[in-house]
């Protein structure tokens, strides 16, 4: 039976929001404070599968146009690169390079490789996470 | 200063823990589902919030360490909470729960019906 969603709807595109930038927040926080890659990537999979449970998995689809397959690919290539990259360098392999750099508006910050890998950590774990929820939800 | 700021803090964790065992009574003593459902979802996410609160003040006043995350999980639970309630007595209407018998009013039970008779179903 199909019923009127309004509640659940609106309240998960605010909600979306919500976890979507403290997703952000843990990832960027994890090299000092609890967080990181694997927290993230959970969290703003499940800001998507909020979006999934109150819309539907089409709708979530045309309004995040993303392949998860070829993120979980981008993800892994972008680790590798950055493990792999010092050794064209002459370091061994997985060295981490930081420096301090002073960027605009932010001021000081110091910028570490490890980061990289990071992003690729995210990436890789929300697409299985999605990939895993999408083919479970659409199967009929 | 700091006495101000520990009987604030007593003032909203003690405020919540009874609003939690307000909520708990509730969920033993009341008859049907849509009462529990009313009482889980109103008390207890005003108690989780005053605690919240409570802990917010402990690290702001005491410990002098500004944490914005405790209030976005204020936020956050005023949002979620009740629309968590509402969601979940719906689908149990839905699914057929009955209310308590001592009921008089019950104005979503014909707006079902007729959802029921556009749709087709039965």
């Amino acid at each position: 039976m199909k019923t009127n969603d309004m509640i659940i709807q609106f309240t998960a595109k605010i909600v979306f929001f919500i976890i979507f930038f403290f997703a952000i927040h843990i990832f960027l926080a994890g090299h000092y404070t609890p967080g990181g890659g694997f927290v993230g990537g959970l969290l703003a999979s499940s800001a998507i599968v909020l979006l999934v449970l109150a819309f539907d998995i089409k709708t979530v689809r045309t309004v995040i146009p993303v392949n998860y397959t070829t993120l979980i690919g981008i993800g892994l290539l972008l680790a590798l690169a950055t493990a792999a990259f010092p050794m064209f360098k002459g370091d061994p392999f997985f060295t981490h390079y930081f420096d301090y750099f002073t960027l605009p508006l932010i001021g000081k910050t110091s910028l570490h490789t490890a980061m990289l890998f990071d992003t690729g950590v995210f990436l890789v774990v929300v697409g299985v996470t999605m990939t895993i929820i999408q083919t479970i939800g659409e199967d009929e | 200063m700091t006495i101000l700021a520990n009987i604030l803090i007593v003032f909203f964790i003690s405020v919540g823990v009874l609003f939690i065992v307000v909520t708990a009574i509730g969920l033993i003593r009341f008859p049907d589902l849509y009462t529990r459902a009313h009482a889980a979802s109103k008390s207890a996410t005003l108690g989780v919030m005053c605690i919240l609160i409570g802990v917010f003040l402990y690290f702001w006043l005491i410990e002098g360490h500004f944490n914005p995350r405790i209030l976005l999980g204020v936020l956050f639970l005023f949002i979620t909470g009740p629309v968590g309630g509402h969601i979940m007595s719906r689908s149990s209407y839905i699914a057929g729960i009955k209310p308590w018998k001592g009921t008089v009013k019950d104005d979503l039970g014909p707006e079902i019906e007729r959802m029921k008779k556009e749709q087709g179903i039965k």
